[in-house]
């Protein structure tokens, strides 16, 4: 890596991939993951030719081999509605590469040639799902609940001393491994389902958000992003249902005299029992287990990752986040998001700006927003039914397979299948068959447990550096839209990642991304499992956050982060919480250390460091 | 709260026959949030206290007695000596204390002892016209609490210039319930000043507020001797989307004594925002309500008061209609117009850069 803080002049490119050595120790990283997921060799040329960028806002931590899953999936269905359903004239889909361990994009434009024959095509397709979208996404909803169904009722058991004697009279002919070895292509094939369906109204969400956007910045030249953005959005999202679900279930502890066990009791088993064993307990209780379904699928990473933890799974966490709400509620704080005030705001905004146009222009401000409102809650809304219910479903079972080789002695962890990859799994699955079958020991148990070994180094290893943010020459400007609503990269990030630290100002600019200026303490924190540290009041600074750290933004006075644009998850969460926000800085969470006093303008887009 | 005084800022409702026109317009626009210089009224109470609880009403009256008012000198001589008498009347320690008091406070305000501004606020028909008293009784850039109470007394005296006097005999106006107004206000001491116009100029839009600034007076951005700054602002977030900082090499400032001193800015401050980011918001809000309060696009000259704190130091001086650009049909050429499947194409392919 050349050191960019020693150069005066600002570079022109970022490194190549192909010069850019693994951290020590993470030697021979490649063959963790699928050949055509890394630079190869002899692609050198053609590989260099395009600009990659980090997309450390999904994927914010090296994957393990496994959790490849999530962006092959995800990445690959987003560029098939573009490039084979929709036809969106300019834009195919996103290239997208592992280095060092983490996840690089590349958008592939359309020739300026192939252009205009893709119109009538989109016009059709699009424009038939614009038109018939509510009863489209009506059942969008029953199939990606039947996904969900489906994956829930797979179960990985272990396989029995004898098959069951109904194998046998019913002359089925056929053992358990069979099945064991069916739902697990199944199950894989659940999940890519969801994925499909997850863009199948996401690019349209934000191609009408878009046209919004474009007539906005027409009438108003230089119209704040966050003001567009705050007309369109909504402030009743399913994603934000489960926390508010845990302040209800908070405000009625308060209300049946049980607070006292929220702070008295450890974790989740004991004051579970102790609130069965009080009065009213029955009554919180029933709420409680109304709750859950479906609103504890619901994690505090992103649902990219094998080691997101979901609340159903770890009811110690939703019951963490009660009693912090129960101690407030007990304050006397108000805990409901203050959806009456941004709705007033949003009215407010909407209003002001109808008021300088008028005719014809009026009516189509008019227009395109209606269009953007009717679709634009799916842009949220889709989070919860994938990323987390989808997502929540598929990662309970992959553990649970898991836990099954690990009870046969294949690995030494229980989640420790995540460093194989997918493909690998069905040959291990094969493996237990076979020595099931034949009556002999498996191989897996003498083999898996050193390689993982080996892989779990090397992900350690590549876990020490930060990603680069981007890798070869970046075009003059980057004008591909949905780059830049969705990761923040705009022109202005580049050439400033390209400038390297900017010794002399102890500041950092980002995407304005939620209103307001306040000054207050920072903590950093890289992960959802440090999210505890967060004290009452702080600034909270993280390469990138989750939708789901919800319950967190109750105690913080702002964000920000490394990566993010103005429809970031951190930007939508902030602004429904009425927190300022500055997204995409590029180096937050490394430049600010734990206990700076930071002034943030969310209006802005400026983080100053002020001690 | 002392019947004789009445600041600006105060939360009562304000009174006309209590502070004459000039004041009650001053009150009712602090009030309104278009934030004039500070200061107060001295009200008619204070005038007809002087009056009534002292021999001054007796004595006026007793001068008059007779008068002839179509023999010009005789009036003349008869006004002077009354506007001696109240010039040299001992005012009733209450008025004097509540005066010198409001004065007091004011100068708290202001951080020390700044020059004001003392002109009369006539409640009615008493003079002439309106403008009259407004104009003749002006007191720019004084200093100290002896200058204004003799500077008050002026005013007060102004009601009896031979030509009021002649005035009230000519349309029947008895000198019964005669009674003045006087208000002491802040002197603009411009740290920065500028105009703030409601609409983009450059291509008549009107969603944004674009503010010129520069150090000091205006006169020489008026004159082109110095660039301003020039802010872009959204004014329905009022967040800032552009901003030029030009050298301002030179700056008008007042010397206290009601001139003006030109000099050089320090090299520091040259290049320098002439407006912090709170000001710059505070300079729009104001315009944006003085657009509001008006209904029609504005162009608004402030001032930034060196001497007031912050949150209370920016002022408005005056407010116009704009009537170049608003009056200007501007149409934006959409690319992105109308609805439907083909406007959202053809939107797409723009912001894409790839018109078809």
């Amino acid at each position: 890596m050349t050191n960019a803080m020693t150069q005066t002049v600002a570079r022109k490119s970022f490194d190549s991939p192909y010069d850019l050595e693994a951290p020590p120790g993470a030697e021979g990283w490649k063959e963790l993951y699928p050949y055509n997921l890394v630079f190869q060799e002899n692609l050198r040329d053609k590989e260099n030719a395009k600009f990659w960028f980090c997309d450390s806002q999904h994927w914010p931590n090296v994957f393990k081999p496994f959790e490849t899953v999530g962006v092959e999936f995800a990445v690959r269905c987003l560029g098939a509605f573009n490039t084979r359903h929709y036809i969106i004239p300019p834009a195919n889909g996103i290239e997208f590469r592992i280095h060092n361990g983490f996840c690089y994009m590349s958008p592939v434009a359309v020739a300026p040639e192939l252009i205009g024959d893709r119109v009538p095509h989109f016009m059709e397709r699009a424009g038939y799902y614009f038109a018939n979208w509510d009863s489209l996404l009506e059942n969008w909803k029953k199939k990606v609940l039947g996904t969900i169904e489906e994956m829930d009722a797979i179960n990985f058991e272990a396989l029995p001393e004898m098959v069951d004697l109904e194998v046998i009279t019913s002359g089925a002919g056929i053992d358990p491994s069979a099945k064991m070895m069916a739902d697990y292509d199944r199950l894989i094939q659940l999940a890519y389902q969801n994925w499909e369906y997850h863009f199948e109204f996401l690019n349209l969400g934000y191609v009408a958000y878009l046209d919004f956007f474009g007539f906005c910045k027409e009438s108003f030249p230089g119209i704040p992003d966050l003001a567009i953005a705050r007309m369109v959005q909504g402030v009743d999202s399913v994603l934000f249902r489960p926390d508010d679900e845990l302040k209800g279930l908070a405000e009625l502890a308060v209300k049946l005299n049980l607070a006292e066990i929220f702070a008295v009791h450890e974790g989740a088993e004991q004051r579970l029992a102790a609130i069965a064993a009080s009065d009213g307990g029955a009554e919180w209780l029933a709420a409680w287990e109304k709750a859950q379904e479906p609103w504890f699928n619901y994690t505090s990473g992103n649902g990219f990752y094998g080691s997101d933890v979901y609340w159903r799974d770890n009811l110690d966490l939703p019951i963490g986040y009660i009693k912090d709400y129960v101690a407030r509620a007990a304050r006397g704080d108000v805990l409901r998001r203050p959806t009456d005030d941004l709705i007033a705001e949003r009215d407010r905004i909407v209003g002001e700006y109808s008021d300088f146009l008028s005719g014809d222009a009026l009516a189509t401000f008019q227009g395109k927003l209606g269009l953007a409102r009717t679709v634009y809650p799916y842009v949220e809304d889709h989070n919860f039914y994938i990323e987390h219910w989808t997502m929540g479903v598929f990662w309970r079972k992959v553990r649970q397979l898991s836990a099954l080789f690990h009870s046969y002695g294949f690995w030494e962890n229980t989640d420790d299948m995540l460093y194989l990859t997918r493909d690998e799994v069905r040959p291990v699955i094969f493996d237990l068959a076979t020595g099931w079958g034949v009556g002999a020991d498996p191989i897996g148990p003498t083999y898996w447990p050193a390689e993982i070994e080996r892989r779990r180094g090397i992900v350690a290893a590549l876990a020490t550096a930060r990603p680069e943010p981007a890798f070869n020459t970046p075009p003059e400007t980057i004008n591909e839209p949905f780059t830049i609503m969705l990761w923040g990269i705009t022109t202005e990030q580049v050439q400033q990642w390209l400038a390297g630290d900017d010794q002399e100002n102890p500041g950092l600019k980002g995407m304005a991304a939620s209103p307001g200026v306040v000054e207050g303490f920072a903590r950093v924190i890289t992960g959802p499992e440090q999210l505890g540290e967060l004290q009452q009041g702080e600034i909270l600074v993280a390469p990138v956050t989750a939708p789901s750290w919800g319950p967190v933004f109750g105690k913080i006075t702002a964000t920000v982060t490394d990566i993010g644009g103005m429809m970031s998850h951190a930007a939508i969460v902030c602004r429904e919480y009425g927190l300022p926000a500055v997204t995409g800085t590029g180096s937050a969470s490394t430049k600010i250390k734990t206990g700076m006093r930071l002034r943030v303008d969310g209006s802005q887009g400026i983080v100053t460091i002020l001690e | 709260m002392s019947i004789y005084t009445f600041p600006f800022d105060s939360s009562e409702t304000p009174e006309h026959e209590r502070l004459g026109g000039k004041c009650t317009s001053l009150a009712i626009m602090t009030s309104a949030g278009a934030p004039v210089p500070p200061g107060f009224a001295i009200t008619t109470d204070a005038f007809d206290a002087v009056m009534n609880q002292t021999t001054l009403r007796e004595h006026i009256a007793r001068v008059l007695d007779g008068l002839d008012h179509d023999d010009v000198a005789e009036v003349d001589t008869r006004a002077a000596h009354i506007r001696e008498l109240i010039l040299t009347q001992a005012v009733p320690d209450d008025v004097r204390d509540d005066t010198i008091a409001a004065y007091d406070a004011l100068m708290t305000v202001c951080g020390g002892e700044v020059p004001v501004a003392v002109r009369s606020s006539a409640t009615a028909e008493d003079l002439p016209d309106a403008s009259f008293a407004g104009q003749q009784d002006t007191y720019l850039w004084i200093t100290g609490q002896q200058n204004v109470l003799q500077r008050v007394r002026e005013c007060w005296a102004s009601l009896y210039t031979a030509r009021a006097i002649t005035y009230r005999a000519a349309n029947g106006i008895s000198d019964e319930g005669l009674s003045m107004a006087v208000a002491v206000q802040k002197m603009v001491n411009s740290r920065t000043s500028g105009v703030a116009m409601t609409i983009d100029p450059k291509n008549g839009d009107r969603s944004k507020i674009v503010i010129d600034s520069s150090w000091g007076l205006g006169e020489l951005v008026v004159s082109g001797e110095v660039t301003p700054d020039n802010f872009l602002i959204d004014k329905v977030l009022l967040h800032v989307i552009d901003r030029i900082i030009s050298d301002k090499h030179e700056e008008l400032v007042p010397t206290g004594h009601g001139t003006v001193a030109r000099r050089e800015v320090e090299a520091e401050r040259r290049n320098s925002p002439s407006l912090s980011d709170e000001e710059l918001i505070a300079v729009a809000r104001l315009a944006k309500s003085a657009e509001k309060h008006y209904g029609s696009v504005q162009d608004v000259e402030w001032a930034i008061d060196a001497d007031l704190p912050p949150g209370q130091n920016v002022l408005l001086l005056q407010s116009r209609p704009e009537t170049v650009w608003s009056q200007k049909e501007t149409p934006v050429n959409y690319t992105s117009g109308g609805s439907g499947i083909e406007a959202i194409t053809r939107s797409l392919l723009a912001q894409m850069g790839t018109r078809t």
